[in-house]
């Protein structure tokens, strides 16, 4: 396998809001705008932002659940948007999606186990007796009782709907997860309980992560390196201490100072920011944060930033670091 | 005297699916100028509470015991009518959702009038006047523009700016504020605490926040209470339940959040799940989950005791 | 321990019997009838007592059995041609039975395959179908039913085909705003990660959850495609004579309504009926399964 585990340049996704030929306009919204990373095999990269900044987006494109208006994509050393249909459809195996709403995400009238058997189906992995076995041994991964396959989705608390939309990914044997918000919608003691889970799994099976979320602390807890993205750009990416420790990014340190924390000892130097989140259809010029920016000036309005590097494997995209 | 004073709520569901004793025995009480945190999980109980004090409880539920007393009257005891009048003026609610709790068929200005007209006689032009110095007070930009703005122009942030606005106008001592910024992003709930804990000091505002955030908890409220299935367990001012919880169910809550000291460490979690509020007996509710748990704590409802000056606990079990 | 307990707090509380589910009666009530109505039109010739297009002249225009000139062996009475009308009411009911029934699941399989289409797959295919719903939907339906009889004859089966090709427009629209909101869940995200490709995705995750409103349309058009019948039979757009109905029934029983009133009256009624039946087993099934529905 050459190149990284998964790389992405330049990922584009842009969606076409009416009101064309009234307005005499075409309005776009650029949800996500020129986005580049890469992930190493077994690392975990955690994405995090507020609405409308991209991230569940730029989840769903890696899969290629929704086509990247523009971009590349490399994963495993193939490049995913040349494939074809059935060479997409072969590729799915080695990539899967854990999502946020436990209620959402599982069909209301399938049985639990067959909604976790249906892949190895699909993917004729086993005959029945092999899949209702690879079901049972699932369940019993994600923390469940295997009687747990007979039930449906809606006689199960939040939490077991989460461990069994895991054991649903997992049963392909994949090696990439996104895991979009797999934790927002749960109670801070299952929360706890269902990150535990994922970070065993991913040692065990030897996984490697994009772990996306609004909620910062999360991030940080699971991740290797952090992306923070704002109306659609990535504005900071770096390994998670340095990245929690020293913040470069305005908007990054906007950020760590408004998450509150569970402990009074612990409070930082409270920037308020300014405004509201910029509307992705009246995304400003320049640098897509200078309304709201403590530190503006004015190349900011006009030139929209590159990342830098300003650390070991740490980038920003900010004038404020460069040398110029 | 206490501005509020709960003493043995209980409020039951009467259900299908048999009895679900939401609030059971719930105690409490507010200073005036005091901001008091109701945390816990969902289904825990703490929205009912505050529903219970409003007696906004939609059936089947209904207040089956106890006491509710603001400034000495038991608001139990009162006609529709006087509650009407309690609504608004005295006790004022805010909500997590400010898109269905603000009436889409109207303008924020409107609403903002009506609430202080509900209250106060006076004009209708001295009402909207009121609306837009309420809007400015809540730092919504160009307020008198703004008031002219039905609910779906409006953000997130600034829907529930609005709502602070429509709830204050009348001037109420004591505000009820349920996940107020749970649905909101980051850095519009930064302000919005900030602007909460600003306006609850400019007017000596009495606060109950109820939250399942312990984050906000701490930058909020002077003292908080825990509540689990129904049941208070323990209450204390901010710093010291951080400093040392005591029951075992918030240390459990405060072991289970990441921080910073331990990213990357698997974190410890509550076994097992909340009781079923149908099916709970005498004895304390937490035992089944609890590692100290001793034979009589299955037998014998753990009270609330001071263990420590203004920290009450229900747990007979924990040293302090 | 728990049961006793919460038995004896149930039990201090009256609200908790007021809030008992009750069986519903528009439930009970349409199920019994359209049970009934079933039962007799399948076994229609067992109990009819007379042949329903055995002319007896001699006993024309007898009234029913519990008035001055009724005959015993005629409960409802006969009609002109001193055919027995309970007779003829049993068979008609399998004739409007189970031409409404046939159309409705004729009209249902054409609706719901063009409003999958159209919902799941959107843009061009989406477009087209909803152009022809629109035509469709423009044309009054008797006049559509005239003009194909007119084409191609009237027969059982070209009423059927009549009423289920131009009633699909119901289910297509209703199909399709659900598929809408389905596409976009979660659980079709993840079942397509997961390797459906889309003709999987749509029969075994999108279409089991959309039976819910397609149920309920089905039996509200159940309701509407015996009405429609029986308005086609007394416009002579229908089942010919002499396989009696209950439409024709009422066309034949017009010319008489002042002087023999149970001609047209008793079909009348059965119509009545059989139609209250099912909007009441529709109203209370879209209630049951589907609270987002309730208008």
């Amino acid at each position: 396998m050459t190149g990284p585990f998964l790389e992405v340049r330049g990922l584009e996704k842009r969606f076409d809001v009416g009101g064309a030929w009234l307005r005499g306009r075409r309005r776009v919204i650029r949800a996500v705008d020129d986005v580049s990373f890469a992930i190493e095999r077994g690392e975990v990269l955690g994405l995090v932002g507020e609405s409308g900044c991209g991230k569940t987006t730029t989840g769903r494109l890696i899969l290629r659940l929704i086509e990247p208006s523009a971009g590349s994509i490399r994963f495993e050393g193939h490049d995913l948007l040349a494939l074809s249909p059935p060479r997409l459809w072969a590729a799915r195996q080695r990539m899967q999606i854990v999502f946020q709403d436990p209620f959402a995400s599982l069909n209301p009238r399938m049985r639990v186990g067959s909604i976790i058997a249906e892949p190895l189906a699909i993917y004729d992995r086993a005959d029945a007796a092999g899949r209702r076995r690879q079901v049972a041994e699932l369940l019993e991964v994600v923390g469940l009782d295997p009687a747990f396959a007979e039930r449906y989705p809606h006689e199960l608390s939040g939490g077991q709907r989460q461990r069994i939309g895991i054991a649903a990914a997992l049963a392909l044997r994949p090696s990439l997860i996104v895991a979009d918000e797999p934790v927002s919608a749960l109670d801070v003691s299952v929360q706890a309980q269902v990150l535990n889970l994922l970070m065993e799994l991913r040692r065990r099976f030897g996984l490697t992560y994009l772990f996306i979320s609004h909620d910062l602390h999360v991030v940080l807890h699971m991740s290797d390196r952090v992306a923070v993205m704002y109306l659609g750009e990535i504005v900071e990416i770096g390994p998670r201490d340095a990245l929690h420790r020293e913040p470069r990014h305005p908007y990054t340190q906007v950020l760590l100072s408004a998450v509150p924390v569970a402990d009074p000892r612990l409070r930082r130097e409270r920037i308020v920011p300014k405004g509201e989140v910029a509307s992705p259809l009246a995304v400003p010029s320049g640098c897509r944060f200078h309304p709201r920016c403590p530190f503006v000036f004015d190349r900011c309005r006009v030139e929209r930033p590159a990342l830098r590097r300003v650390g070991a494997g740490h980038d920003a995209a900010c004038h404020l670091y460069d040398e110029r | 005297m206490a501005l509020l004073s709960v003493e043995g709520l209980r409020t039951h569901f009467a259900t299908s699916a048999g009895l679900v004793r939401a609030v059971d025995g719930v105690s409490f009480a507010i200073e005036r100028g005091e901001v008091l945190g109701l945390v816990g999980e969902s289904g825990c109980g703490k929205s009912v509470t505050s529903l219970s004090i409003m007696r906004l409880v939609p059936p089947p539920g209904r207040v089956t015991a106890g006491r509710i007393l603001l400034e000495g009257e038991d608001l139990l005891d009162k006609d529709a009518e006087a509650m009407r009048r309690v609504r608004g003026a005295r006790i004022a609610m805010v909500f997590q959702e400010p898109m269905t709790s603000l009436n889409p068929v109207f303008t924020i200005g409107d609403q903002i009038a009506a609430a202080v007209l509900a209250h106060a006689a006076g004009s209708r032009r001295a009402a909207w006047e009121r609306a837009v110095e309420m809007l400015d007070r809540v730092q919504v930009p160009s307020p008198r523009e703004r008031a002219r703005d039905y609910p779906h122009r409006l953000s997130g942030g600034l829907r529930q700016r609005a709502m602070i606005a429509l709830a204050l106008a009348p001037g109420p001592q004591l505000l009820i504020a349920d996940e107020p910024t749970t649905a909101l992003d980051v850095t519009i709930q930064a302000q919005i605490l900030d602007l909460l804990r600003r306006l609850q000091a400019e007017r000596g505002m009495a606060v109950l926040l109820i939250t399942h955030d312990l984050g906000v908890v701490a930058e909020l409220c002077h003292r908080v209470a825990i509540i689990y299935a129904g049941r208070i367990v323990e209450m204390a001012p901010v710093a010291s339940i951080f400093r040392q919880p005591l029951h075992p169910y918030t240390r459990g809550l405060l072991r289970c959040l990441p921080h910073p000291s331990r990213f990357g460490q698997p974190l410890s979690s509550i076994d097992g799940a909340p009781p079923d509020l149908r099916q709970v007996d005498g004895g304390c509710r937490f035992a089944p989950r609890c590692p100290h748990a001793v034979e009589s704590c299955r037998r014998d409802e753990p009270a609330l005791a001071e263990r420590k000056p203004g920290h009450f606990v229900a747990c007979p079990v924990v040293t302090v | 321990m728990s049961v006793p307990a919460a038995a004896a707090a149930g039990a201090m509380l009256p609200v908790a019997a007021r809030t008992r589910r009750r069986v519903s009666f528009r439930a009970v009530f349409g199920l019994s009838v359209l049970i009934f109505m079933g039962g007799a039109a399948v076994f229609a010739p067992q109990l009819a007592p007379w042949d329903p297009g055995k002319q007896m002249l001699l006993k024309r225009l007898r009234p029913p059995a519990w008035q001055e000139r009724g005959l015993r062996e005629h409960p409802l009475g006969t009609d002109h041609l001193g055919r027995d009308i309970l007779s003829r009411i049993l068979h008609g009911g399998r004739i409007s039975l189970g031409v409404g029934l046939t159309a409705v699941t004729l009209s249902a399989l054409i609706g719901v395959t063009l409003g999958l289409v159209a919902g799941f797959f959107g843009g061009r295919a989406d477009a087209f179908i909803m152009r022809i719903v629109d035509v469709f939907l423009a044309i009054p339906y008797i006049l559509l039913a005239m003009g194909v009889v007119f084409a191609l004859g009237p027969s059982l089966l070209n009423v059927i085909l009549v009423m289920g090709a131009t009633r699909w427009v119901q289910f297509a629209r209703i199909v399709r705003a659900d598929v809408l909101s389905l596409r976009e869940r979660e659980f079709v995200a993840g079942a397509r990660a997961r390797g459906n490709r889309s003709l999987r995705l749509l029969l075994r995750h999108v279409l089991p959850n959309a039976l819910t409103p397609i149920i309920v349309v089905a039996t509200l058009e159940l309701a509407f495609m015996i009405i429609y019948e029986s308005a086609l039979s007394f416009l002579g757009l229908g089942v010919q004579p002499p396989t009696p109905t209950w439409g024709w029934m009422l066309a034949d029983g017009r010319n008489y309504l002042a002087t023999a009133w149970w001609l047209a009256t008793f079909p009348g009624l059965a119509i009545m009926l059989t139609v209250l039946a099912v909007n009441l087993l529709g109203d209370w099934l879209r209630d049951t399964l589907d609270p987002r529905l309730k208008v």
